[in-house]
């Protein structure tokens, strides 16, 4: 009975890392706070891309404050990679460059409407402050446009 | 004969990597030349080199050079930034197209204001832009970022995480 009841405890509260291995969870797991054992599918899902000892030196290489975040993008990008096994998340990246691109040409057109409007039309009320930061603002400052325009374009 | 494949001449840089023989038929050679050995390093820090074969192995042979510049990428920005990696690189152009969308909403709004108080009388016809077209010919960015299905939508736009 003891050795049954031992073992009940050991099961209830293994996290789903441990579950998964089949193994004892120790009280100081490194996945436990992250991977519960009533989501199994959430250790699966990021297992199958990084593996349980990748992600676990990620854990231990940061803080324990930011490990949280952490485990929650792992698992955003490893369900970006189950729908989409050529690209990932990074299809979603190309996809906002170019609609950054088109909303950005976009306002460039409209800015020359609103300078030419202000140029020729009589009792319009003065418009440069509007479209100098608007045009201050146009530039997107990133550092993610070469890999793309290598790869995709 | 130990073996009846006969050895490459050159390793690719996973192969060098992984101290082993690099075979005719090696999965990686194409996508990791011998001369970019840092590539493979990052990949196999981040996914581990099994990963990276069952990754390479669900996908078509003609998409597989997207994949593994896909998973690069990745890498790099997981190593960049260990928290966050790709994502916040999403969360940032997310708040720029925000940013862009609203700037669209007052450059559109005075537009409107301009063509009903100006006294130029064909102002509308006489412009040599002709870009209005609504809502400037911009699909939702709602729309788009639902459809791809990962959530991503409201949490990012705050915050990358709730």
């Amino acid at each position: 009975m003891h050795r049954f009841h031992k073992l009940d405890k050991m099961t209830s509260t293994r996290c789903a890392v441990c579950k998964y291995f089949r193994r004892r969870c120790p009280p100081d797991c490194i996945f436990a706070p992250y991977f519960p054992n009533d989501n199994p599918q959430r250790f699966t899902c990021v297992h199958r891309f990084y593996g349980a000892s990748n992600i676990g030196k990620m854990l231990e290489e940061m803080p324990v404050q930011l490990r949280a975040d952490a485990v929650e993008s792992l698992y955003y990008e490893a369900k970006c990679r189950i729908q989409d096994p050529v690209y990932g998340c990074v299809g979603i990246i190309t996809s906002l460059h170019r609609q950054i691109q088109i909303a950005q040409s976009q306002l460039a057109k409209a800015q020359a409407e609103i300078s030419f409007l202000d140029a020729n039309f009589v009792g319009v009320e003065p418009t440069s402050s509007l479209s100098e930061s608007l045009v201050q603002q146009n530039g997107v400052e990133h550092d993610l446009d070469d890999p793309f325009s290598t790869w995709f374009y | 004969m130990r073996s009846q494949e006969p050895r490459s001449s050159s390793s690719c840089a996973a192969c060098k990597f992984m101290k082993r023989r690099c075979t005719l038929h090696c999965l990686f050679a194409p996508y990791f030349r011998a001369d970019e050995p840092k590539k493979f390093a990052k990949v196999h820090k981040v996914f581990g080199a099994s990963n990276v074969t069952k990754i390479l192995n669900e996908v078509p042979e003609p998409q597989r050079q997207d994949a593994v510049n896909s998973l690069v990428f990745e890498a790099e920005q997981r190593l960049k930034d260990p928290v966050y990696g790709c994502i916040g690189a999403i969360a940032s152009l997310q708040d720029k197209m925000f940013q862009l969308q609203h700037d669209l909403a007052v450059a559109k709004a005075r537009l409107a204001r301009c063509s009903t108080r100006t006294s130029y009388p064909s102002c509308s016809t006489t412009s040599p832009f002709s870009m209005l077209d609504g809502e400037f010919g911009m699909t939702s960015f709602d729309a788009f970022v639902v459809d791809q299905g990962c959530g991503l939508t409201t949490e990012l736009r705050q915050h990358p995480f709730p």
